[in-house]
């Protein structure tokens, strides 16, 4: 059966189309992936560690929760330069710039934290600065003062003589409604910046950030990143791993089947053994130990799948060998003199290769959650974000007990698209080449 | 009835050698994949110095000695008990002595963890978690069996309706594996509705009255149970149920049929009898990779199991109980498939009447 007509007889089945518009999507997806972030910047982003991530709210929820209503606020960044600035000569060489870091807060919620990034240029005498806070009705609170020395970040948040003279954690007694004090008050905030420099060319600039509690549109883990690349790159990495190991597998399987059919012999009692053999080897646990032991990185893992799935699985393929072996036209080059490998590889597995083709779509998944399930048992890949590896990191976090089902719904989400896509049509190939099935 | 006894047994006992055998040849690949990094040499050298500690520890004329003075003994002792040991031997004759460890799962202390009762031997901690894991897979797996065969048949008596097309168009819903359902029902029962525990096996503190237990371990058990239901259902459905449609096709039931029979004498006789055998190999693998599968199903559930000890075992970096495990999942898989194996002799006629393939 040629390709086109595999191809006509899956349109009649709407399964078979709804796979194929998966597995084309996430084909798409996968090149987007790779061309969008390239390899090295996203193993950088998801490895770095927080410090990429500074600027991102931690656990924060996609942005599209507000659509339904959430209500949850967005993170809002201000930097001086962008600030109304006035100037001010106090001394001889002391000057006070004043900025108004005004910003807009429409949210009934909390935001989750607050952070000022400074940088600060000077010589000997580092700037100082006052801060303060104006809410939309007009209170001002004092919130201290500091020394900048150099490059510093200040979490108010965090700050516990902030939080001891408030009597209440900052992020929340700053924005709270003095009617309703577990509701934010929205409308328009200003964070007041008295700047005293003591030098001539002394300067210094800030960024304000009022982190909130949505973003991107697949949110951020415990590190603050950013889960829309570790989904984004989780899907070529599947795709690879699932198509590598379901092919290379099958296609040992079948070649080494075919051989053993055209021989025979002894080799049957062999073959019997090692298909026993095989299904006593607990897979699972043999993967943990080699990546325990040896390594973690998933071509290790590949590997190791390869050798594992080259001992045994021979009698799926055996039956229909051994019914081509006697087939006419393998007698007739048997007449014209052809060698053994000859016959095998020119006319016994060419003959076979449709059969092999919806057993390897319907194995494809199969490796796929494979490396998932590894990743959940702690011994993903080390490097690369994977789905699995997401799901471990949101199950070891306790993003179930939290609440935080976007965590783990996302990357559960993707594995089951592809899944299901390699099902539908593993299944209707199967029905499609099976002939045993076709009448069913 | 005597004679087939006899022909059952002997099938049977050539069947427990040939897979005793493969047994010991997948220890040996573990062992072997073990030592590459020179792992089961590492378990084995750190029990000497132990030991050697421990006596040169205990010997009163040498508490006097200076510490380095203490620590030439130690190495010298060390070197002694590790040549005695035969680890200066060539690797294939270490392996044989690690292949006897493996088989009688001998691997001496674990390195960090311990066992419920406070022992460090390796092999009381597997075998303290056996029967948890044996519990809960062992009635999972009856559950999917029985209701699997009885729905498959009710199936393939309504081929073509409504429900068998639905069904059959459902199949793909098993290709996720057991702990992924295992999550979403977490997430829907115990984090959304909070109507089921997130896992373990019991509630802390346990109950005091036996019938409180029993309740509370089963209420532990039904989301664990009902993901490997919801994994597995579909594609056994599926799949027993075109074994029962090709079977029910043949000529012989056909006859039974003009003969008058009842559908349900027809059902059991000449359908359901020479369906079982095909059924309970496709069984056997689905059990098989059900043991695999159970290693993270019970992380995700904590369920004390030999699952979970593994994933401890990974998280502390606890070798020798990671090759343990490995061993006894060898067992777990060639019990499971000399069990079936008996299933499969009992059923077939050919296996039981043994004559009749050779006529």
């Amino acid at each position: 059966m040629g390709f086109w007509a595999v191809f006509a007889e899956l349109r009649r089945h709407p399964s078979a189309m709804v796979g194929l518009v998966i597995i084309f999507l996430l084909l798409v997806m996968s090149i987007y992936a790779v061309i969008r972030i390239p390899y090295s910047e996203a193993v950088r982003l998801w490895r770095a560690g927080e410090v990429v991530w500074l600027e991102n709210p931690r656990n924060a929820a996609p942005k599209w929760y507000n659509w339904f209503g959430a209500g949850l606020p967005e993170t809002i960044k201000i930097e001086t330069a962008a600030a109304e600035r006035t100037e001010e000569r106090v001394g001889e060489s002391t000057k006070r710039v004043t900025y108004r870091l005004a910003f807009d807060f429409p949210y009934k919620r909390f935001p989750q934290e607050l952070a000022l990034f400074f940088t600060s240029t000077y010589t000997t005498v580092p700037p100082q600065l006052v801060l303060s806070w104006r809410t939309p009705d007009g209170r001002e609170i004092p919130l201290g003062t500091r020394t900048v020395r150099g490059v510093e970040r200040y979490v108010l948040s965090g700050d516990s003589t902030l939080l001891r003279r408030l009597g209440r954690a900052p992020e929340e007694s700053l924005f709270s409604d003095p009617k309703n004090p577990e509701q934010a008050l929205s409308g328009r905030y200003e964070l007041v910046m008295d700047v005293y420099t003591f030098e001539p060319g002394a300067s210094l600039s800030a960024k304000f950030i009022v982190y909130g509690r949505v973003y991107g549109w697949a949110g951020t883990d415990h590190l603050r990143r950013d889960l829309s690349i570790g989904l984004l790159w989780g899907a070529p990495i599947a795709v690879a791993f699932g198509f590598t190991a379901a092919v290379g597998i099958a296609l040992i399987q079948f070649i080494l089947s075919g051989i053993g059919a055209w021989f025979g012999g002894a080799l049957d009692i062999l073959i019997d053994r090692l298909t026993e053999l095989r299904m006593i080897l607990p897979l699972l646990p043999i993967l943990i130990l080699v990546g325990m032991l040896w390594s973690r990185s998933i071509w290790v893992i590949l590997a190791t799948l390869l050798m594992y799935g080259s001992i045994g699985g021979y009698k799926t393929y055996r039956a229909m060998f051994l019914q081509a072996r006697e087939a006419p036209y393998i007698e007739a080059a048997k007449a014209y003199g052809a060698g053994n490998f000859r016959i095998v590889f020119r006319y016994l597995l060419p003959r076979l290769i449709p059969v092999l083709i919806p057993s390897f779509v319907l194995a494809i998944p199969d490796y796929v959650f494979l490396e998932a399930s590894l990743a959940v048992l702690g011994i993903g890949d080390p490097i690369l974000p994977t789905w699995g590896k997401i799901i471990n990191d949101a199950y070891s976090m306790g993003a179930h007990f939290k609440g935080l089902y976007y965590w783990l719904l996302e990357p559960a989400a993707l594995l089951m698209i592809t899944g299901l896509g390699f099902a539908m049509i593993g299944f209707t190939l199967d029905r499609i080449f099976n002939p045993r099935l076709r009448s069913l | 009835m005597l004679e087939n006894l006899k022909r059952l047994f002997s099938y049977f006992s050539v069947r427990s050698f040939l897979l005793l055998f493969t047994v010991v040849v997948a220890i040996y690949l573990i062992i072997i994949i073990a030592n590459m990094g020179g792992y089961m040499d590492k378990i084995k050298e750190s029990e000497i110095m132990e030991q050697v500690y421990n006596t040169v520890r205990g010997n009163p004329a040498l508490q006097r000695l200076s510490p380095s003075e203490l620590r030439a003994i130690l190495d010298k002792q060390i070197e002694i008990a590790k040549r005695q040991a035969g680890l200066d031997k060539p690797f294939i004759t270490r392996s044989l002595e690690y292949l006897i460890r493996g088989i009688t799962l001998n691997f001496g202390r674990a390195e960090q963890m311990t066992s419920d009762s406070g022992s460090n031997q390796v092999r009381l901690i597997l075998l303290e978690r056996l029967p948890h894991t044996l519990l809960l897979w062992g009635t999972a797996d009856l559950l999917v069996f029985f209701v699997s065969v009885f729905f498959a048949l009710a199936l393939s008596r309504r081929y073509g309706s409504f429900i068998d097309r639905l069904s059959v168009s459902l199949a793909p819903l098993s290709t996720p594996p057991v702990w992924f359902y295992g999550i979403l029902l977490i997430l829907l029962f115990a984090s959304f509705l909070r109507l089921l525990p997130y896992g373990g096996f019991v509630d802390a503190p346990p109950p005091s009255t036996t019938l409180a237990y029993v309740l509370s371990v089963i209420k532990h058990m039904i989301l664990p149970v009902l993901s490997v239901f919801i994994a597995l259902i579909f594609s056994s459905l599926y799949s027993w149920r075109t074994f029962f449609l090709i079977y029910s096709s043949e000529d012989y039931v056909e006859m039974a049929k003009a003969k008058g029979l009842s559908s349900r004498a027809i059902e059991r006789r000449y359908i359901l009898r020479p369906t079982l055998p095909p059924i309970v190999t496709s069984f056997a693998m689905m059990m098989i990779s059900l043991w695999m599968g159970g290693i993270v199903t019970e992380t995700v559930f904590a369920w004390p199991g030999l699952g979970r000890l593994l994933y401890d075992a990974i998280q502390h970096v606890d070798t020798p109980v990671i090759v343990g495990s490995n061993v006894i999942y060898g067992y777990l898989l060639a019990i499971t498939v000399l069990l079936l194996d008996f299933l499969y002799a009992a059923l077939d006629p050919r296996v039981r009447l043994g004559g009749a393939r050779r006529s």
